[in-house]
């Protein structure tokens, strides 16, 4: 599903280059929730950004279900976040003036799609216990449930990948465990592929298996 | 789902929203109150033209269509005129500017322009009878709040003696004979009015006219009136190209700084959509939607205030100006607002098409 060989990633700032990825290999299978941990500028997060197709990457090769996101352009890499990858971030993200109806359905305008989700999408938002919050706007919506508000805009074009990006980061230990049981339930139920970026061990223990960065590279 | 997305952002900042709204209307409101006011001025002078009842029109060689008064011509040409076959009736009267660079009393012979145009409608008083002593439409009356019996001050005391219907030539009117004598323009005339026995015979009046009186400015009263338009007075035409141009001006910096500030306040917003996979084109449509509805109300609003000027200067403005409701002129006012207003999105939305997703993400 994915794999990635000796990826760099080179920022540019002023005169002085930062050595984000110095060399990150990794492979992740398909239905595999793979948890990635590490200290703040380990490099987690411009790895969750390269795999996103949000920023390409200096060097290495990086293949996601079969494409080379190397030679993808910058309209190609926009395609691959309408369709290919979900996104669930630490700050939810949802655009405030939109109820959380609205939110997903925009996601499903983005992607080209018709904005009414399928009938069977309503088993994720039930999984997700937001059947009922979908007219609020998200100021109205605690932490947890804008996060699932998220997960749900994430998975609604049905991604072949869900990167989420300290997806607990914000919640407090009871909404934490909630958004974590459900990620683990959507990959066992409906064997959705995820990448969890994290710095919480215990987070990061839902994962099927976990790698850990220092310094622009997998240690172990 | 863009839509409703422009629309929730519209209401999210109904402050800024509305002040977007009432400017571009002001801008609109300028636009039409002009050309209301260019075809009003021009219409109500055509109006009044025919309101005299006259088939043809002479003027003095040195004139032109819009100057009302100037070098006179001597009265005699009145006698000369009246001659001729098939004219009816012919009446001398001298436009004389008063107290002022728009203020003017038309002097008339009173039973001369009675028998040509059909009489007065007296609202109130009656007849002037000596010098200094005044007739005003009601219009007039109505802008300088007169009554007969009041005093207007243009250059001398002026004594009303009577208020009459509108439409016949002019606002003020004075007898003929000591309004040329108080001005030095004994016998003269700048303007004769000539009435033919049957219409069929206009064109042959009009060519014998023009033979005897080849300097002279000779017009039916149909030609003339349709050359009373505002695209027939240069300086007219380029003071409401002038005002257009400030407006557009003006609506493009008002819509420039609210899309600019629309576009940083909603950084993050915008990074979000492009993580969803939103492409250039899909966040620059959104702002140029949000930019058409904020143009579009803007020109509801500013239709709506042309209504508001129109009273204002009917109730509160000097008699000489009119303005009208020129309805062929809104749907271009919506056009050049909503021109104006893209125009003022380009930056920003070009701005918020190239943001970087991930620089827009980490924005607080």
């Amino acid at each position: 599903m994915i794999e990635l060989r000796d990826l760099t990633k080179i920022y540019h700032t002023g005169e002085i280059d930062v050595h984000a990825l110095r060399g990150v290999s990794l492979s992740v299978a398909r239905g595999e929730f793979l948890s990635v941990v590490g200290p703040s500028g380990s490099g987690k997060s411009t790895l969750f950004n390269i795999l996103g197709g949000l920023t390409p990457p200096t060097s290495g090769t990086i293949h996601i279900d079969g494409r080379d996101l190397l030679k993808m352009s910058d309209a190609e890499r926009t395609d691959l976040r309408k369709k290919t990858v979900g996104f669930v971030f630490q700050k939810y993200n949802l655009l405030p003036t939109l109820t959380a109806e609205d939110n997903i359905a925009i996601a499903r305008d983005i992607a080209g799609n018709k904005v009414e989700h399928e009938p069977q999408f309503e088993q994720i938002l039930t999984l997700l216990g937001i059947r009922e919050r979908m007219h609020h706007k998200p100021r109205a919506l605690s932490g947890g449930e804008q996060q699932r508000v998220a997960i749900a805009r994430s998975l609604v074009n049905h991604p072949a990948i869900l990167l989420a990006d300290e997806p607990t980061g914000n919640l407090d230990t009871e909404n934490s465990t909630a958004v974590l049981e459900i990620l683990r339930d959507l990959n066992t139920r409906l064997g959705q592929t995820i990448l969890m970026i994290t710095h919480n061990p215990e987070a990061a223990a839902y994962g099927h298996r976990m790698v850990r960065m220092r310094d622009g590279r997998i240690v172990e | 789902m863009v839509n409703r997305l422009v629309f929730e952002n519209l209401k999210h900042r109904p402050l800024r929203t509305l002040l977007g709204v009432v400017s571009i209307g002001v801008e609109v409101t300028m636009m039409l109150t002009l050309v209301g006011l260019s075809h009003g001025v021009t219409d109500d002078m055509a109006v009044r033209n025919r309101g005299t009842g006259a088939d043809i029109v002479v003027r003095p060689p040195s004139s032109n269509l819009f100057s009302l008064g100037g070098v006179g011509m001597s009265e005699k040409i009145v006698a000369m005129v009246r001659q001729e076959p098939h004219v009816a009736l012919a009446t001398g009267t001298l436009v004389q500017p008063v107290g002022g660079v728009f203020n003017s009393i038309s002097g008339i012979h009173l039973d001369e322009f009675n028998a040509l145009s059909g009489g007065f409608r007296y609202i109130s008083g009656g007849p002037f009878k000596g010098p200094h002593e005044l007739l005003v439409d009601q219009v007039e009356a109505r802008a300088d709040h007169l009554h007969v019996g009041s005093i207007l001050k243009l250059g001398k005391d002026w004594r009303v003696t009577g208020i009459v219907e509108s439409g016949k030539l002019s606002r003020m009117f004075a007898d003929i004979k000591p309004l040329q004598e108080e001005y030095s323009q004994t016998d003269k005339v700048n303007f004769v009015w000539v009435k033919v026995d049957d219409p069929a015979n206009i064109p042959v009046v009009l060519a014998e006219l023009k033979e005897k009186f080849d300097d002279f400015k000779i017009y039916t009263m149909e030609e003339m009136t349709s050359l009373l338009t505002p695209d027939n007075v240069p300086v007219l035409k380029g003071f409401t190209d002038v005002v257009i141009g400030i407006s557009v001006v003006v609506g493009f910096l008002v819509v420039f700084l609210s899309m600019y500030t629309a576009v940083l306040e909603r950084t993050r917003e915008i990074g979000v959509l492009k993580a969803l996979g939103a492409s250039p084109g899909y966040v620059l449509g959104i702002l140029i939607r949000e930019t058409i509805l904020l143009a579009i109300a803007g020109s509801v609003a500013g239709i709506l205030m042309s209504y508001g000027s129109q009273f204002l200067i009917a109730n509160f403005a000097p008699s000489f100006l009119t303005m009208e409701i020129v309805k062929y002129w809104w749907p271009i006012a919506t056009g050049i607002a909503i021109v104006g207003s893209l125009v003022g999105t380009l930056y920003p939305g070009f701005k918020a098409a190239r943001q970087d997703a991930i620089e827009a993400l980490s924005y607080d």
